[in-house]
């Protein structure tokens, strides 16, 4: 059999384990050197970044894979572990390969002064491996599993400089209230398999009667999930934790963050797509309001802020409000054709590309945060300045973080957040007004962090900073260079991209149809 | 109303949990109260699985005359179970340990006092 | 944590080495009997930790170092995928259980029906038994141990 195909049947198995396999052979690779540690964790993700790219190329050509665990003919893959990919999986897996693979090199000078590496190498190996399995699942109870995976190893990392009290606390809130969500999750799985004595998607989908007991679950799946993503009555971890970890470490949590968005969509279009036209309003209209307290709330606290990275956090809980926003407007005209094609869609194509947006943009100023924080050892915006005249290429990243995160047009997070404004404006006006403004006050944010790091009178203590060195300008010029692109080019991106992954979540039909071929709605 | 029993037994360990993480001070009290959750949505899972007058799902020597599969208690739920178990094993010696940490730094357990003395 | 008085120590070493056979007898009975790797596992671990609260942290660090646990767990997990891609390559799927009537190593299919248990049958899952097995051990007593050194660390500081 041709390497190729042999390689995409099993991808969807080999994009979990090889990473997993990476990360046990990590501490014995260490036992050599730090330099063949380092070339071999990168060479594992970009082995697994190119599987996954070969497995995104079929499926966004229209096929759905499933990959049954441990059988040889794929018979009963209802009471099988199984795997389902389609587009939206495909396309959040992308997100979290690229993540991962720019922590790894970039962690290779930032984190190189630091003890224990190899257990952090370990860990953010894990962290990938548990945010792969998320995406790709097709089975409830593993969807937990690597839930739980994904934050015992990201609690860990947060915590990673345990000599920082800040860090372990931020650390300790992760792991309480992550620990918290996946038990609610635990127990919304028991009460959905108590009902319909399934664990796999898709069958449940199939069966699902939207009965009191199931309305119970949906609040705690979503409930659950949006604790770990950050909406805001449950946001308080996420600044504390991304402003503590090491820069290498947040954008990695970014994607793991994402991953659990993933799950929130994958609950409301597909495990309950079939019943959740019976009140589409309701579900709707409460993600879009939770889109918009989250975004305004983070971009008030973000404005307030006088450190770095927590005003990073804070936005980045205001771009999540986006994608909510967004998602949230599809899911209120699910079911109706004319509503869907007029303002659904956009609006998805809008939430799904912010999606990746947010994890660029906000994952490189992380980086540049992060940089400035190793030249200088200091994140208050009080205490820095003029740094433009030493750190040229961190400035030029910074001005394209900044651009892309406020929605400026040459970059990619106009594109999506245009998107969301048109089609939110038809669905009630005031949805895009409050979008603007937050979008507005991001700018301004960000132009005053720009203004208090960069620019005024060089001062005499940072008279010896240095540029950072190449593995972390290498790590921000992938990022920057695929910002501009999309921002250039952002109709090859929603036709290619995210397009597939929109009907994807609107067609879950197709997704039933993979594993229980006599399903009939959702076309 | 017999039957009822374990499912009033869960959610009275559920809620009595999440009483106990949201508030009490003491870092080793919130730990505990996350694993009385735990035991709550473990003790459910197993509910789930019960049958009555059912033996233990050991396929080897079972007892003479039990029907195959329905004198069995179901074991999935058990399955699923055990690897919650396992995974709260694991955040447990997480947990524990940082907290060591953050005594070490603060010298406290008390969530109020944490945070503040430092920079 | 320092060592406690002889009598615990003299019981703790009589009773250990049974504690061990009983862990070990539950991991490689796993897949007739109810435990398994991670059940076995916990028991093995639980008897080491007894020894170290008898023996001290300090004596039981001296015998066994926390990084070698470290690279004992990670080769049990990497045992344990290792066998999952097995299954890639032998037969068709990822976890595919290629031992299966093969007379090989837990080859045996057992005849139909409630039989008495035979422990040469099984396949792949008694070996990833004892995988799980050798990671829960390392793990969970390097748990342990780095717990009671560093709570013995701090009453040394004071």
């Amino acid at each position: 059999m041709n390497i190729i195909d042999f390689l995409l049947q099993h991808s969807p198995a080999l994009i979990v384990a090889i990473p997993l396999l990476g990360a046990f052979l990590t501490p014995l690779i260490s036992r050599i050197n730090n330099k063949a540690r380092n070339i071999f964790v990168i060479l594992i993700l970009g082995l697994t970044t190119s599987i996954v790219f070969l497995l995104a190329n079929d499926v966004f050509a229209g096929n759905i894979h499933t990959y049954v665990f441990g059988s040889q003919d794929l018979a009963l893959p209802i009471v099988r572990i199984l795997f389902e990919v389609d587009a939206m999986s495909a396309f959040m897996a992308i997100i979290g390969s690229i993540l991962a693979l720019v922590a790894v090199i970039y962690s290779w000078a930032f984190i190189k002064e630091n003890t224990g590496l190899d257990k952090f190498y370990t860990l953010i190996l894990l962290t990938t491996a548990g945010m792969f399995g998320m995406v790709l699942t097709g089975d409830m109870f593993n969807l937990f599993v690597f839930l739980e995976i994904t934050s015992i190893a990201s609690c860990a990392l947060i915590a990673f400089w345990t000599n920082k009290g800040k860090s372990v606390e931020a650390g300790f809130k992760y792991i309480v209230i992550s620990s918290i969500g996946a038990l609610f999750l635990l127990f919304a799985i028991a009460l959905l398999y108590g009902q319909y004595n399934a664990l796999n998607i898709a069958t449940l989908a199939n069966a699902i009667q939207f009965s009191f007991l199931d309305k119970i679950a949906l609040v705690l799946l979503i409930a659950a999930f949006a604790m770990k993503a950050g909406i805001v009555p449950m946001h308080m971890w996420l600044p504390d934790a991304y402003s503590k970890a090491p820069a290498s470490v947040t954008i990695v949590l970014v994607g793991a963050t994402q991953a659990s968005l993933y799950g929130v969509f994958r609950v409301c279009f597909t495990l309950y797509g079939n019943t959740i036209n019976l009140s589409p309003a309701s579900i709707g209209w409460i993600i879009v309001l939770l889109g918009l307290i989250t975004m305004l709330l983070g971009v008030a606290m973000a404005l307030i802020q006088s450190d770095f990275k927590r005003l990073i956090a804070f936005s980045a809980v205001a771009e999540i409000g986006f994608m909510f926003l967004g998602i949230g407007a599809g899911l209120t005209v699910l079911g109706n054709a004319e509503m869907m094609a007029a303002i659904g869609i956009p609006a998805m194509s809008g939430g799904v590309f912010h999606i990746m947006n947010d994890a660029l943009d906000i994952g490189l100023l992380f980086l540049v945060a992060g940089a400035i924080y190793y030249a200088t050892r200091e994140t208050s915006l009080d205490k820095l300045g003029g740094l433009a005249r030493n750190m040229k290429y961190t400035t030029v990243f910074f001005i394209i973080g900044l651009f892309a995160v406020s929605g400026i047009p040459p970059m990619n997070g106009f594109a999506s957040k245009l998107l969301i404004y048109e089609s939110t404006f038809q669905l009630n006006p005031i949805l895009s007004i409050v979008a603007i403004l937050s979008s507005i006050m991001l700018l301004a944010v960000f132009v005053k962090v720009f203004h208090s790091v960069f620019l005024g009178p060089s001062l005499p203590k940072f008279k010896e900073v240095k540029e950072v060195p190449k593995s972390m300008l290498i790590a921000m010029g992938i990022i920057a260079s695929i910002i501009i692109v999309f921002g250039l080019f952002p109709e090859l991106i929603i036709n290619n991209i995210v397009e597939p992954a929109v009907s994807a979540l609107v067609n879950y039909g197709d997704y039933i149809r993979e594993v229980i071929p006599t399903f009939t709605g959702g076309i | 109303m017999i039957f009822n029993i374990p499912f009033i037994a869960v959610t009275a360990l559920v809620l009595i949990g999440l009483y106990t993480v949201i508030f009490r001070r003491n870092l080793i009290k919130m730990v505990i109260g996350i694993t009385i959750i735990q035991s709550g949505v473990n003790l459910f899972l197993i509910t789930l699985g019960y049958r009555e007058n059912s033996v233990a799902p050991i396929f080897t020597s079972l007892p003479p005359g039990t029907i195959v599969p329905e004198g069995m208690s179901f074991p999935v739920p058990q399955a699923l179970t055990l690897t919650s178990i396992v995974i709260g094993v694991a955040v447990l010696a997480l947990m524990l340990s940082l907290i060591i940490h953050i005594y070490r730094h603060y010298g406290t357990l008390d969530s109020k006092e944490i945070g503040g003395n430092e920079e | 944590m320092s060592e406690m008085s002889k009598i615990v120590r003299t019981i703790s070493s009589i009773s250990f080495p049974l504690i061990i056979i009983y862990g070990l007898y539950i991991i490689s009975h796993g897949h007739l009997t109810p435990g398994g790797g991670f059940q076995g596992g916990a028991v093995v671990a639980s008897g080491c930790a007894m020894i170290l609260v008898a023996y001290g942290s300090i004596w039981t660090i001296g015998k066994m170092k926390e990084k070698n646990l470290s690279l004992l767990e990670s080769i049990g997990a990497i045992c344990f995928i290792l066998l999952a891609i097995f299954g890639l390559g032998f037969g068709a799927v990822f976890f595919n259980n290629f031992l299966v009537g093969s007379d090989f190593l837990f080859g045996t299919i057992p005849s139909a029906g409630s039989t008495i248990a035979n422990i040469n049958t099984g396949g792949v899952i008694p070996l990833m038994n004892f995988a799980v097995g050798i990671k829960v051990i390392a793990g969970l007593f390097a748990i342990v141990l780095v717990m009671a050194h560093a709570s013995s660390t701090r009453e040394g500081k004071k």
